[in-house]
Formats: structure tokens, C-alpha cells, sequence
């Protein structure tokens, strides 16, 4: 977030047109950028990796690991990019890779160098930690962050149905409020595929709607369609003719196969 | 995580009827689809009449007979369909397959009529743009009414089948009869578009 705002700020300096005549086509842009992605998407991604990363696989990654992780790439972010603003302002533009020798950028680019593989050395860190502990990093339980969201209440890794009763949520912080046991809901039927519908509003439960089961149909109807409209590409009659497959098979998709599913 | 049961579901229906039935959802969402659709065409149709130097371009304005009789057959068809929307709610199967019936003819009917609304345009859909729009409403009311019937035949099959007498099949029934009031609905700004401004 700081460095996000950081890049913001910077970002407000070059929508100066005054600035901005300075700085254009600069390595003030390309700090400013790498502010901006950086902080607006790749450490949201990586802090997201850490923390579902036990929900994902049921293993811990390493905390030792991260701090370093965090630390390596973190500085040296900031060490790379940030003395970039500097030489941008020093006048050094961007995309040159090389310059004369009695231009002043030499020590702050090897600076910058430097700090660069401080980062390297950090992704290489957590790309070890990732597998190493998705192969054999400790067990993780079902909520290891104490955290207040639905997916923590699965276990992790979660089942594929996610819960064999559907919980009732009755605040943002469902695991907080209800520290001690999930409240479900029990009734649904198990011979056939039942999902519950509710009020659009209050979510109140109003119907056990069916689900549908596996059928051939969906892709008879995506076949025609599809044959239907690339022939219409050389004719128009094949609208014509195609409409006729393609309502067989919607059609038939929609008959009643007198499965549980079928019931109301 | 231990659970604890709040709430016994078992008592609930095995299928819901209107706000709280999945098709109703998206019967609602593919009407604003489709009147979308509708609606741009008539935007198009004003955008090409505020550039032309006179309107209709190359033709007279269409003549009323076909298109008008289809209008009013279109509105008389919304009291049996209204009355078989009240029939599927109320379960009422006999009814129901009577009032489908009856739809189903209403609806094969436009479609004879709508065979000679386009000759009545006076124009091709490729000799101009004029013609073009003209086809292209015409044409995209059509398919509408078309896969209405289509749907309409279909359903009526089913109520006659041993799959119809279920609360499932009879909100089908009354999906399908509100489909059929947005077919009629959409018609008539369609209708004071293609035959009415072209008299201005």
C-alpha cells in the first residue's frame, strides 16, 4: 500500500505538464511505473500466495523463509527502484543500454544493478519455499491465521463440495462472532443435487432448488450452434438449416428425464 | 470446524415458483438481453433517419394492413396468455393445456401475417440502408416470435406428457407466458417505428 501510494504520488507529479516536459521518456517514469505495478499487483499477489497458500495445499510455508522473502524483495525493491526517480531526475532516459562514460549515472546504476539481484535472490527464495513446502512443509490446520472469513472454516486442503451443510452467516466476521461451532443448515436432500435458494434481499431460504446433473446435451447444443454459425459465414441459408439441429438439441437438453433432479 | 445445526430445511418446497426460481432469474435477464437488442435497432432506425435527406429513402412508407391486423392479434393474444399464466399458478392442468393450445395458435398466426409485412415495406434489405434497418426489425421481431411458438409447442407437448402435472412444469408454463408479454410489448414501439414515423 505505501509503495502503491508512493507511485500514486509520483504519478500526480508527472500529470504535471510543467514536470513532465522534465521528466518524460526518463528513469523518473520508470521508478514511478514499477511503483505503481509493484505495489498495486505483485506484492498484493505475493502476500495473497502466503496466505491461502495453506488453504490451497494444507501445508505451511516457511515463516523464517518469508521474513527473508519479505525482506530481499521488499528492500530491494526499494533499492532498486527507488534511486531510479534520482537519475531520472539527473536526466538519465529510458530505454538506453548504454550511455557515454563521463555521463554521471555510472555508480547509482550499478547501485541499482546490485540492489536488482537482492530481489532475484529473493523470488528465488520463495519459489524454493513454495514447492519445498507444498512437498513437505507442516500440516496446516483448517484456520492457521485465526482469520474471520467462510474458506477458514473448511479444512485444507478444502473438500470438493467446500461444506456438507451449507453455513448461516450472520455477520462480515462469521468465525469471530461464532467462535465455537459453524451454524448450518441440515435438510438437504443427499439422493439428489439440491442447491438452496433464498430471498434476493434478507436470504431467507425459500426453495431446495435442483442442480443439474451431467448430461450430453450441452454439448449437442454447442456443436450445432457452432457448426451453425461458421456455415453462416458461407451462407445465409445455413441459419436456416442449422436453427433445426440446434433446436433438437435444446430441445432434448430441456425434456424432463424423469431423474430425482426433475422433481418439485 | 464443529457445526451446529440452526435451521432444518426439510420442509421446504423441492422447487420455487417466481422471484425464487432460477429460470424466472433468467427469463428476466435474456428479456433485457433482448430488449437491448430492440432497443438499438430502434436507435439505429432514427440514427439513419436523421442523416437521410428524406425518409423513407427510396420507397413509400409501408402499407398498414398486415402489420396493423398483426398488432392488434398480438394484443388480443395477451388476454389468453394472461389467463393461462393465472391457470399455471392456480395448477390447474386442464386449463393449462387448453390455454397452450390456444397460444400456440396465436402464436403460428402472426408468423402467416408477418410473411407479408415484408412485402409491404416496398424494399430490399439490400437496396439501401432504409432497407436494411427495416429487415433487419422485421426480422429480429420474427425469430422472437418464432422461438416463442417454438417454445410454446414444446411446453404444450410436455403438459400433455406425464412430466407435465409437477409445480416445476406449470412455472415453465408461467415463464413462458411472461416471455410471451415482452414479445407483444417490444412489438409496439417496433410497430409505431417501422409504420408510423415513415407518416410524419
Amino acid at each position: 500500500m505505501v509503495i502503491f501510494v508512493i507511485g500514486g504520488l509520483t504519478g500526480v507529479m508527472v500529470a504535471s505538464v510543467p514536470f513532465d516536459t522534465q521528466v518524460h521518456d526518463t528513469y523518473f517514469v520508470v521508478a514511478h511505473f514499477h511503483y505503481v505495478l509493484v505495489g498495486g499487483a505483485v506484492f498484493p499477489l505475493l502476500g495473497a500466495i502466503y496466505y491461502w497458500f495453506p488453504k490451497l495445499t494444507g501445508k505451511m510455508m516457511s515463516e523464517t523463509l518469508g521474513r527473508w522473502v519479505f525482506g530481499l524483495i521488499f528492500g530491494g525493491f526499494n533499492l532498486t527502484f527507488f534511486p531510479m526517480h534520482i537519475l531520472g531526475l539527473q536526466g538519465m532516459p529510458r530505454r538506453i543500454y548504454t550511455y557515454q562514460p563521463e555521463m554521471p549515472w555510472a555508480g547509482l546504476n550499478m547501485f541499482v544493478s546490485l540492489s536488482a539481484i537482492a530481489v532475484a535472490a529473493g523470488f528465488l527464495l520463495f519459489f524454493i519455499d513454495a514447492i519445498r513446502s507444498a512437498w513437505s512443509g507442516p500440516v496446516a490446520t483448517a484456520n492457521p491465521w485465526g482469520a474471520s472469513t467462510l474458506e477458514w472454516a473448511a479444512s485444507s486442503p478444502p473438500q470438493p463440495y467446500n461444506f456438507a451443510r451449507p453455513p448461516v452467516v450472520g455477520s462480515r466476521e462469521p468465525l469471530w462472532t461464532e467462535a465455537t461451532a459453524l451454524p448450518v443448515v441440515a435438510g438437504l436432500r443427499v439422493d439428489r443435487r439440491e442447491l438452496l435458494i433464498t430471498s434476493v434481499v434478507e436470504g431467507i431460504p425459500e426453495a431446495l432448488e435442483s442442480s443439474v446433473g451431467n448430461s450430453i446435451w450441452p454439448l449437442w447444443a454447442a456443436l450445432a450452434t457452432t457448426l451453425t454459425l461458421v456455415w453462416s459465414i458461407f451462407s445465409p441459408w445455413a441459419v436456416v438449416w442449422g436453427s433445426i439441429p440446434v433446436s433438437v438439441s435444446l430441445i432434448g437438453w430441456f425434456w424432463p428425464k424423469g431423474v430425482p433432479e426433475d422433481e418439485s | 470446524m464443529k457445526e451446529d445445526i440452526v435451521l432444518d430445511l426439510t420442509e421446504l418446497p423441492a422447487h420455487g415458483l417466481g422471484t425464487a426460481s432460477p429460470s424466472w432469474w433468467g427469463t428476466l435477464a435474456f428479456m433485457l438481453i433482448e430488449g437491448t437488442g430492440f432497443a438499438l435497432s430502434i436507435v439505429i432506425y432514427l440514427y439513419l433517419m436523421s442523416l437521410a435527406p428524406r425518409w423513407p429513402l427510396g420507397a413509400p412508407p409501408p402499407d398498414l394492413l398486415a402489420g396493423t391486423t398483426l398488432t392488434v392479434l398480438l394484443l388480443a393474444s395477451l388476454v389468453p396468455n394472461i389467463l393461462v399464466a393465472r391457470w399455471a399458478r392456480e395448477q390447474d392442468l386442464r386449463k393449462v393445456r387448453v390455454g397452450l393450445i390456444v397460444m400456440a395458435v396465436l402464436g403460428i398466426v402472426p408468423l402467416i401475417l408477418r410473411a407479408f409485412e415484408f412485402p409491404a415495406m416496398h424494399i430490399k434489405w439490400d437496396q439501401n440502408a432504409y432497407g436494411s434497418i427495416v429487415w433487419v426489425m422485421l426480422g429480429l421481431h420474427t425469430t422472437h416470435i418464432l422461438t416463442d411458438v417454438i417454445e410454446t409447442l414444446v411446453l404444450t407437448c410436455l403438459m400433455f406428457s406425464r412430466h407435465g402435472d409437477t409445480p416445476r412444469r406449470f412455472g415453465d408454463v408461467s415463464d413462458s407466458a411472461m416471455y410471451w408479454n415482452f414479445v407483444v410489448a417490444t412489438w409496439l414501439p417496433m410497430y409505431a417505428c417501422l409504420y408510423w414515423i415513415p407518416r410524419l
